[in-house]
């Protein structure tokens, strides 16, 4: 009967001899870091830093955030670190300030009944948990601080929670900084990184396009303390910040990658609404064009006047004909012809950006009582609701002055630049292919940006970190491994 | 009570054998230990299931074996690109089986034999890298088989008998890669279930024995298609935008036929070798298809399995009235194709190798042991047909690492 034993304890001896491979990829020296240092990874920027999507930060954003999914990836190659982040409390994504909720909850594609197929942004039910005047403790490897402008890394009491309220602090940044007159270069610094990301600068001009262009262009006015929060950041302003946020990294003897800005006008919050989209038929067209008669008449009486040149007639010259019409917008860079009773407005041209906020407006009637008061047509798009092609240029002309700053500046220190701009910018043309898909830039469809318009889905956000991977096994000799975008989720349905 | 003990070590440790795709070949303790051939082997109860005619040839009036096996197995996964690893907590499975025979007269005998040839579980990390295609499966069928054989000369008898089979399934696996409910967190699933799935078949060969020494045979077991026809499915996690609602499901699935030949050859008194050759018709599981009665749709899975071939050699020592040792060999080919390599059955061609002993306590109880060790080769191979929700295909892969290995017990009865 020994015998028996003996089988029964060669059978339990074999359970624990388990499967093995030649090669494993969980051995240390599999993967490598090759020459980065990345033991102590520190993510420095704003909202796109933070995982921020779908109008919200999120724990499942910030699980998803492309410096959480490069850490992970990193530990596989050797990394020690345990990459820690300021996580919100919940899923919802809005935040309370003393139980008041000062930021709403996230957005999800829902339909208006089970499989209705009828599928539209709405803000997710439910009471956020996430309180801004409770503080975290501990230091955060992702100091991703939505909302942050190039200056506000620097700028003392940015997290202070009193300032929340009065505007003068950031409420995100105010849950982790280390003390209520903590800088967000300083909590990073104190971390000694051996490597970071950068990417820092959006908010400097994407404010002032998000709100279609309502705020100033600081251009020429060296004091950021003066700037309202939708203008545009003085270059020089910009390039200061940025030489002592890179000298400070560069001092700690930190690596580290820099990004650049992606243009504004390559996201879908101001592609996804053409200039053109207002269809009509004959009838309506003539009508409109008959009620835009006194208005166009008015136009010939200002240039016979001396007012305003052909040319602006001709911009400004109301026409409506049978097809996709252009939309009626407000221009406050047209002559101001108040005086003749006239308002600043003309039809938009393909160099104009509807905001997406218009989505769900556009075309209804500003006063149901009212049938001419068709919004875009009857009622011209205000200010907030257009980056007109005048405030563009100014966007378009900062920001290409904040990317020769960065790409100047990271080459000054030896730090490694990731053109950014092109790779939105070719996610917003050709796509990027994956295993099982295409992603694009198509708002809620394309899978690429999140809801709110202006920042990825978490497959967005793989797909960033993929790609500063790739960099980083290319410039240091790394062997890290990559990331299958397509497992990562796309746009939100609830 | 040490004995029992260590008996239930056996029974209870559990998880399946497989052969190719999701074949189970552990039909017997003593024919196992030779390398699962006995499609010509004279021996014992046992031969219900591997030629039903060879009944006609057992010597005792009643036969009766008994026995079961423990299956230890376990997979690894990695990919190297992604990083992605996984590994299998298969529970352990007990394939059992249950042989008679009664010899009514000098050319007619009867049997009944009761047995598990097809099965699969599998449980990989919840939630891993390939849990769109399969998170845990857990496939069986328990075929009943009564049977007769009839001697028609004294070198040759026919046999054969109908196969009632009794099966469930069990399969869970995420609805995409990426697909969670409204928080983010919990991937969106679908868990099916069926069980008293029945059908029916059957076993029938031949027995030639041209001379003293030599025996050939030959068996075929028949196709048999398991359907489930409303059981139930389970949508989890699901946005409800979607509109997938907990619902039924029918699908079915094939266990092959099969067709065995082989010859064994009595080299002295003591010593006897066999050689068997299976052949699988597993291009009978091209697809597997699952329709959901709701929005959900007919998932279809492409399989496109080939037939496949299993070489088997095996020894017998009869080493006194007391003791008779086994040792065998087999070559077993995957018929699975490069590029349906899916992770609910992730084994490719493999090696088995078996060995066992009788131990008579006395002339009419013996007690049978056997194991089988399985070798797999590392297999890189990749599943390229998932339809994403875009219609497109997507490829999992990565490589694969077995171990199996299945120790048994039985007793045999004989008067």
């Amino acid at each position: 009967m020994k015998k028996i034993k003996y089988i029964a304890i060669a059978a339990l001896g074999l359970v624990a001899c388990e499967p093995e491979f030649d090669n494993d990829i969980t051995d240390s020296g599999f993967y490598s870091t090759g020459t980065a240092n990345l033991d102590n990874f520190v993510a420095i920027g704003n909202s796109l830093t933070a995982g921020f999507a779908d109008g919200a930060l999120y724990v499942q954003g910030q699980e998803n955030s492309f410096p959480n999914i490069m850490a992970s990836k990193f530990a596989q190659a050797g990394s020690t670190q345990e990459f820690s982040q300021p996580l919100t409390s919940d899923n919802l994504g809005g935040l309370l300030l003393g139980g008041v909720q000062i930021s709403p909850n996230r957005l999800v594609l829902s339909a208006s009944a089970p499989g209705a197929g009828d599928l539209a942004p709405v803000i997710l039910d439910g009471t956020p948990t996430t309180e801004v005047s409770i503080p975290l403790t501990g230091t955060f490897h992702n100091m991703g601080v939505p909302g942050a402008k190039s200056f506000h890394l620097l700028s003392p009491g940015y997290g202070d929670v009193g300032g929340v309220p009065l505007g003068l602090a950031n409420p995100y940044y105010a849950r982790f900084a280390s003390s209520s007159t903590a800088t967000v270069m300083g909590d990073a610094l104190a971390q000694n990184p051996s490597f970071f990301s950068l990417w820092i600068g959006n908010n400097d001009v994407l404010s002032f396009a998000t709100s279609g262009g309502v705020g100033e262009d600081q251009t020429g006015n060296l004091d950021p303390a003066t700037y309202g929060p939708n203008d545009i950041t003085d270059p020089t302003v910009f390039a200061g910040t940025l030489d002592a946020i890179m000298s400070s990294l560069n001092g700690a003897g930190a690596q580290g990658i820099v990004c650049n800005l992606p243009d504004v006008t390559s996201i879908p919050y101001f592609t996804t609404i053409p200039f053109n989209s207002i269809p009509m038929d004959a009838t309506t067209a003539a009508g409109t064009n008959a009620a835009y008669a006194a208005y166009n008449g008015g136009l010939l009486a200002a240039q016979g006047g001396g007012f305003i040149t052909a040319d602006e007639v001709a911009a400004r010259t109301i026409n409506f004909v049978e097809g996709n019409n252009a939309v009626v917008i407000e221009d406050e860079s047209l002559t101001n012809l108040a005086g003749l009773g006239l308002p600043n407005i003309r039809q938009a041209t393909a160099d104009d950006f509807i905001v997406l906020p218009t989505l769900s407006i556009l075309g209804t009637l500003a006063d149901p009582a009212d049938p001419t008061s068709v919004i875009g047509v009857g009622v011209a798009l205000n200010d907030g609701q257009v980056l007109t092609a005048n405030e563009a240029s100014m966007v378009f002309a900062a920001q290409a002055q904040y990317n020769a700053t960065l790409a100047a500046l990271a080459s000054a220190y030896g730090f490694d630049l990731i053109d950014m701009r092109a790779l939105l910018e070719d996610l917003n043309v050709n796509g990027v292919a994956y295993n099982g898909g295409t992603m694009t830039s198509a708002f809620a469809t394309g899978n690429g940006f999140s809801l709110d318009g202006v920042h990825p889905t978490a497959r967005g956000y793989a797909y960033i970190a993929d790609q500063m991977i790739e960099m980083i096994n290319n410039n240091y000799g790394a062997n890290i491994p990559r990331i299958d975008i397509g497992e990562y989720p796309g746009t939100m349905i609830n | 009570m040490k004995k029992l003990f260590s008996f239930l070590i056996l029974v209870l440790a559990t998880s399946s054998v497989f052969a190719g795709g999701y074949r189970v070949s552990i039909q017997g303790q003593k024919q196992l230990a030779m390398g699962h051939t006995g499609v010509a082997v004279i021996s014992s109860a046992e031969t219900v299931f591997f030629n039903p005619a060879s009944m006609a040839f057992l010597e005792d009036k009643f036969n009766l074996s008994v026995g079961a096996s423990g299956i230890f197995s376990q997979v690894k996964f990695q990919n190297t690109e992604f990083g992605w690893t996984s590994e299998t907590d298969n529970p352990l499975g007990t394939p059992l089986n249950l042989y008679a025979t009664y010899k009514a007269n000098d050319w007619l005998t009867f049997g009944l034999g009761v047995y598990t040839p097809y099965g699969s579980r599998v449980e990989w990390e919840e939630d891993w890298a390939g849990s769109h295609l399969v998170n845990d499966i857990d496939l069986s069928a328990i075929f009943i088989q009564p049977s007769v054989s009839i001697k028609l000369a004294d070198f040759f008898s026919i046999g054969g008998g109908p196969i009632y089979v009794t099966g469930g399934v069990n399969f869970n696996r995420n609805l995409s890669r990426s697909l969670t409910d409204d928080t983010g967190e919990n991937r969106a699933n679908v868990t099916i279930d069926a069980s008293g799935i029945n059908a029916w078949g059957y076993n029938v060969g031949w027995t030639l024995k041209p001379t003293d020494k030599l025996t050939i045979g030959f068996n075929y077991r028949s196709e048999i298609t398991m359907k489930a026809e409303d059981g139930d499915a389970d949508f989890e996690n699901i946005p409800p935008s979607l509109g997938f609602d907990d619902t039924t499901f029918d699908s079915e699935i094939p266990l092959p036929s099969e067709v065995t030949v082989g010859l064994s050859y009595q080299i002295t008194d003591k010593w006897l070798a066999a050689f068997d050759y299976n052949r699988t018709q597993w291009s009978a599981y091209e697809s597997l298809n699952v329709t959901f009665n709701n929005a959900a749709g007919t998932s279809v899975n492409l399989r496109n399995y080939s037939d496949a071939s299993t070489y088997r050699f095996g020894l017998q020592y009869a080493h006194n009235s007391k003791f008779t040792f086994r040792g065998g060999i087999y070559f077993d080919e995957s018929p699975i194709e490069d590029g349906y390599f899916a992770p609910e059955t992730p084994r490719g061609d493999s090696v088995g190798y078996t060995g066992g002993l009788t131990y008579n306590v006395t002339d009419k109880l013996g007690i049978d042991l056997s194991f089988l060790y399985l070798s797999f080769k590392e297999e890189t191979n990749s599943y390229d047909y998932f339809v994403e929700s875009n219609g497109e295909n997507s490829s999992f892969g990565g490589t694969y690492s077995n171990s199996t290995f299945a120790p048994g017990i039985g007793v045999s009865y004989k008067f």
